[in-house]
């Protein structure tokens, strides 16, 4: 597949990982975090830490938002999906995370909730123009890159006079997320990890640009490397990284400069601008509440909100407190120090959120990740034997 | 969920809408967020829209970029 196999060069990972080991400096380690849950992905499936030298490490970050959606807001979507006149569209990943008391999305469905599962915003807006009797809502999640999908559903909808289609908005931001691990309040309850560097976000950046990541550069003194998917990309802004924190640089630098450049898609942010405007605060899952971290609809497009159309309330739901999806989310637990991990908690029945979605931490370690643990114990086992 | 896969674009259809394939699956997208989207190019397909459009000419050079890394000081 052109644009994809050609960065899945295994012999070339290699030799690139072959200078990472050159460059980094053994008297150093180096932690880095990867924000996305794209790039956590790449990083278990193609085995990229097995690759580096052991003072490189990489830290799992919040980027997955099916993973930082808390409780509440999957137990709201619940409850409005169970009222009979509304039928509640929503992406894939959604249908399997864990809500209150063991309850899903798909759990709802099953009870008699219509429930749909959309691949886009305009299969949505198709089922609410054929079915104008049922008030369709979509369940509207993700980071920068699926914001604009919903901000062009809702011009859609105005386009089409459809009156019975509303949005339930969970977008999320970024940058502040990326701020929050480095210094909100949280940080000191649940410890922190030394970070040297930061990949930074592949698809999302094809929106917003490397720019915004600058501030961030400067301020916290921290590297940047926007970096593709596939494992060439992660491993070459894994060099990257190495090297600048070697010179003592603090840069933004775009590994991704197919699809990225400074500014991003300023038709698509227009977009954006013009139907949301920032929250004050909203509930990350493992990151709690991180001031301008989400958006909401604007004012004056209340009518096309399900939170204000139906009064809908976000009741205060705690995770379960053996899962560690919070420490995992933030880089200071990996997925096997958690209790549950492996043990009620697998992709089949996952407990937290990390396990929902393939992009979240525990799910990569799952699918990926152990099996290799458990070779390189045995190889050890060996040695020392 | 930010996961998004390069398509290429085979026909460019009314309403800022494209047929892309991926090698050889055929779906009917969104250009509504991309400008100049002509048959030919490879567009960033994200949940039904296209994000933005793939540089070919930034594509070699980051492959020619990632070859001349893999050399080391060599190159």
């Amino acid at each position: 597949m052109k644009y994809i196999d050609e960065y899945r060069d295994g012999r070339l990972a290699k030799d690139i990982a072959l200078q990472i080991t050159a460059a980094a400096n053994p008297a150093h380690s180096y932690h880095f975090m990867e924000f996305c849950g794209g790039h956590t992905h790449a990083i278990s499936r193609y085995g990229l830490e097995d690759l580096l030298p052991s003072n490189v490490r990489m830290i799992h970050g919040p980027g997955c938002p099916v993973c930082v959606l808390p409780i509440g807001r999957i137990d709201a979507a619940i409850a409005l999906a169970m009222r009979p006149e509304i039928t509640l569209c929503t992406y894939g990943d959604l249908m399997r995370v864990p809500g209150s008391n063991g309850s899903s999305l798909l759990k709802a469905k099953a009870a008699g909730g219509d429930i749909r599962m959309v691949y886009s915003t305009l299969d949505a807006l198709r089922i609410a123009e054929a079915e104008p009797d049922r008030e369709v809502v979509f369940f509207a999640i993700g980071f920068e890159t699926t914001t604009p999908p919903t901000a062009l559903a809702l011009r859609f909808a105005i386009d089409k006079g459809l009156r019975n289609f509303s949005i339930f908005c969970n977008h999320v931001l970024t940058p502040a997320a990326i701020q929050n691990i480095l210094e909100s309040p949280d940080v000191r309850k649940l410890g922190t990890v030394k970070i040297d560097g930061f990949i930074g976000p592949a698809h999302v950046s094809t929106v917003i640009g490397t720019e915004p990541y600058e501030f961030f550069a400067e301020e916290f003194q921290k590297p940047v490397v926007v970096a593709g998917f596939e494992p060439l990309d992660v491993i070459q802004a894994i060099l990257m990284l190495v090297r600048q924190v070697n010179d003592g640089r603090h840069e933004v630098e775009n590994q991704y400069i197919r699809a990225v450049t400074a500014f991003g898609n300023e038709k698509a942010q227009a977009e954006v601008a013009n139907f949301f405007e920032l929250r004050e605060s909203f509930e990350w899952r493992g990151l709690g509440e991180v001031p301008y971290g989400a958006l909401r609809l604007r004012p004056q497009y209340a009518i096309y909100d399900a939170e204000k159309r139906f009064g809908m309330v976000t009741p205060a739901a705690k995770d379960n407190p053996a899962c560690e999806c919070g420490a995992i989310l933030r880089g200071v637990k990996k997925p096997a120090d958690c209790k549950l991990f492996g043990t009620v908690c697998t992709p089949d029945t996952p407990m937290g959120s990390c396990m929902v979605s393939s992009e979240g931490a525990c799910a990569a370690h799952w699918t990926y990740g152990r099996f290799r643990e458990h070779a390189k114990a045995r190889e050890a086992g060996r040695a020392v034997a | 969920m930010c996961l998004a896969i390069p398509v290429q674009v085979k026909e460019v259809l009314p309403d800022n809408m494209a047929k892309v394939t991926l090698d050889g699956v055929s779906k009917v997208i969104s250009t509504a967020l991309v400008d100049d989207v002509k048959p030919g190019d490879y567009v960033v397909l994200h949940v039904g829209y296209a994000l933005a459009k793939i540089d070919p000419e930034e594509t070699e050079r980051t492959l020619a970029l990632i070859r001349e890394a893999a050399l080391g000081d060599a190159a």
